[in-house]
């Protein structure tokens, strides 16, 4: 494309390096680009919009290590014929992308804070990058906790990762699960529920939260009840996407481009609109 | 459209004829030129080959959900108002290709079509449709990302816009603040006039580009008197004006997301989304994928969407605006308050399109009359 002006709409083509399964229906894959080689850039909570031949595009977080710029890392959960599409693919397969877009986790204004992170399912994947940035600057923040729910435990996401933050000394982690099959044997219960164990200062804390938008609203009303106020909350709000760059209107949230003013909301900009029903 | 000589000169009278002189000058000037011409009963915008292609003597009635053409002795060819086209098909087509995917061994490559976009001259542009230009500029061209092919089409956009000195049955530009006035942006703007035998226009150029057609046009020098009742014939028409939108209806809307009128609202609604596609500011776009039955060539194409469409809000589960009453919140809402949000101005110029062209005649103007008539109330 040697076009004076760029067109934001136009992907550039990435080749598959690497597919993993992560679940039965969701799976992580490494990209880099189909030619030349381009460093990629990101910030935590940003998304790339990634298509798939003849099928579509869809909206995907990156799920990898901000610090390695070599390779594009997205963990994707198959729920539409896009998402499907790309759970097809194979190593040297190639797919389009575009991006990076959006806003991210504020993990630079947090330093000086404890940091907790709520999540739930897939939510897990945007702030994966979030969490490898925090924990490479550990020294920077206060109390980091990490509290997560899956609706089973054959659903737990990134479970190598939560054990590996689950055993370390500097830090918090805990994962409870809807229905406990098998031979779990920890938390039983909703996300919320472990919030309160935490032992972090909720008057300087920092809560980045991420997944079903009932299970951010119950988690705000229990952060908020802890002392936790909304400018110190943010939320990674979901809409359906075309454009990603604010043309399309199809994102909209009130008075947001969820593509281009989010998809990371500082939790008091919203706090208005968000009980909004069907908004 | 004062007596005072502009940056591009004073204003001048020409006869009824220099319509067809203007539009054979601006095809000689290499554009295509775009003007109102009667089809299928209305008065659309198509390519027009000379004046005799406009509307010459024909009204239009418009009223909600409805619309009718009539002869009149008393009409030029500007005295009808808007259509059901708005100039936004052409600045931003309602089926783009954005690009073509070629499948090759291990992978694809991406072809975009050549962007090199048409000289268009628009013919007969009103106040409240410069307006929606205007709004749509800063849309795709003012803010974080710029949609390259609108802005090589608008650039190659000519604009002589007209003033109306004649109120349509649904338009309420007066109140928006767009119209009946041509603001600043075009290139000519004309003033049609025609009493007894004396059919003219006084036309003011707003641009070099104007200003050379109007030499080339000659006329004459406009009088005091010509500029006066011209201006005249304006208020006239913005004073006829039969609608007007509440005031404050901006904070109005966001403080009444769960009024009972939604539902009200909804009981008529069709969720047919005429309204925002004759809505000259309505903006949604969607994308789709079209594959050749070999499976070799993909296409991704933009086309024009709306917030009535059940896929628009779709999310993996379901849509999230799946009652009508969200799907009409979320259009009223976005035109006249969250645009101020994103965009610095309201998104409804008051043309009235949406009113004449909703089958079951739901009427802007009146659904936020009513929530300001009852403001406050939640649904129970």
């Amino acid at each position: 494309m040697n076009t004076a002006i760029v067109d934001p709409m136009i992907p550039v083509p990435y080749q598959v390096r690497s597919f993993q399964k992560e679940l039965s229906d969701t799976f992580t894959i490494e990209l880099t680009p189909a030619s030349g080689r381009r460093p990629f850039h990101f910030k935590p909570g940003q998304f790339n919009m990634l298509y798939a031949y003849g099928t579509g595009e869809v909206p995907i977080s990156m799920s990898g290590d901000p610090a390695d710029p070599s390779k594009v890392v997205h963990t994707i959960r198959a729920v539409g014929t896009v998402t499907d599409t790309l759970m097809a693919l194979r190593e040297g397969d190639n797919i389009g992308l575009r991006g990076p877009f959006g806003s991210s986790w504020p993990v630079e204004a947090a330093e000086g804070h404890d940091l907790i992170i709520v999540t739930g399912g897939i939510g897990l994947a945007p702030l994966r990058p979030a969490i490898y940035h925090v924990l490479k600057h550990r020294k920077k923040y206060g109390k980091v906790c990490i509290f997560y729910g899956a609706r089973t435990p054959e659903d737990i996401l990134f479970r190598k990762d939560l054990e590996s933050w689950r055993g370390r000394f500097d830090m918090y982690a805990d994962v409870t699960v809807d229905r406990g099959t098998g031979d779990w044997a920890g938390p039983v219960g909703v996300v919320t529920n472990l919030i309160t164990r935490g032992r972090f200062d909720p008057h300087h804390t920092v809560a980045f939260v991420c997944g079903p938008e009932i299970m951010m609203r119950f988690s705000v009303q229990t952060l908020n009840g802890l002392g936790v106020t909304n400018d110190r909350i943010h939320v990674s709000m979901e809409r359906n996407m075309k454009c990603a760059v604010g043309l399309c209107g199809f994102c909209q949230f009130g008075p947001t481009f969820v593509c281009k003013d989010g998809p990371v909301f500082r939790f008091d900009r919203i706090q208005k609109i968000f009980p909004v029903r069907e908004l | 459209m004062t007596g005072e000589a502009g940056a591009f000169g004073a204003p001048r009278v020409l006869a009824a004829k220099a319509l067809d002189q203007l539009i054979t000058l601006l095809a000689q000037d290499g554009y295509e030129v775009i003007g109102p011409t009667e089809r299928d009963g209305a008065v659309v915008y198509d390519t027009v080959d000379g004046a005799a292609d406009l509307p010459l003597g024909r009204l239009d009635e418009q009223e909600g959900g409805s619309y009718r053409l009539k002869s009149s002795r008393k009409a030029g060819y500007f005295h009808h108002v808007v259509g059901p086209h708005n100039w936004k098909r052409f600045l931003y087509p309602p089926h783009q290709v954005l690009f073509t995917a070629a499948r090759r061994r291990g992978g694809f490559s991406i072809t975009v079509p050549d962007a090199a976009p048409p000289k268009r001259a628009f013919v007969g542009v009103r106040a409240c449709d410069l307006a929606a230009i205007q709004k749509q500029d800063t849309v795709f061209t003012g803010r974080d990302y710029k949609d390259p092919g609108y802005a090589a089409r608008r650039a190659a956009a000519l604009v002589v816009a007209v003033n109306c000195t004649r109120a349509g049955g649904t338009c309420f530009c007066a109140s928006m603040g767009t119209g009946p006035q041509v603001g600043p942006g075009y290139d000519l703007v004309l003033t049609e006039r025609l009493t007894g035998d004396r059919h003219e226009f006084l036309a003011q150029a707003g641009s070099q580009a104007g200003a050379d057609l109007l030499d080339k046009l000659k006329g004459r020098a406009a009088k005091d008197d010509d500029v006066k009742a011209a201006e005249a014939a304006v208020t006239k028409a913005s004073r006829s004006m039969g609608r007007t939108m509440v005031d404050g209806v901006e904070t109005l809307l966001k403080e009444n997301l769960e009024h009972p009128r939604w539902d009200e609202v909804a009981r008529r609604c069709l969720y047919c989304a005429n309204c925002t596609m004759v809505c000259p500011t309505c903006f949604c776009s969607n994308t789709q994928d079209e594959t050749s039955l070999d499976g070799n060539e993909a296409q991704r194409v933009r086309t024009w969407n709306s917030c009535f469409s059940i896929e628009f809000s779709y999310i993996h589960g379901g849509a999230i605006r799946r009652e009508g009453r969200s799907r009409y919140r979320q259009w009223i809402t976005h035109k006249l308050a969250h645009w101020h949000d994103q965009f610095g101005s309201s998104g409804c110029t008051g043309c009235g399109r949406c009113i004449t062209w909703c089958p079951v005649g739901i009427d802007i103007t009146e659904e936020a009359r009513a929530i300001a008539a009852d403001k406050g109330r939640t649904k129970t």
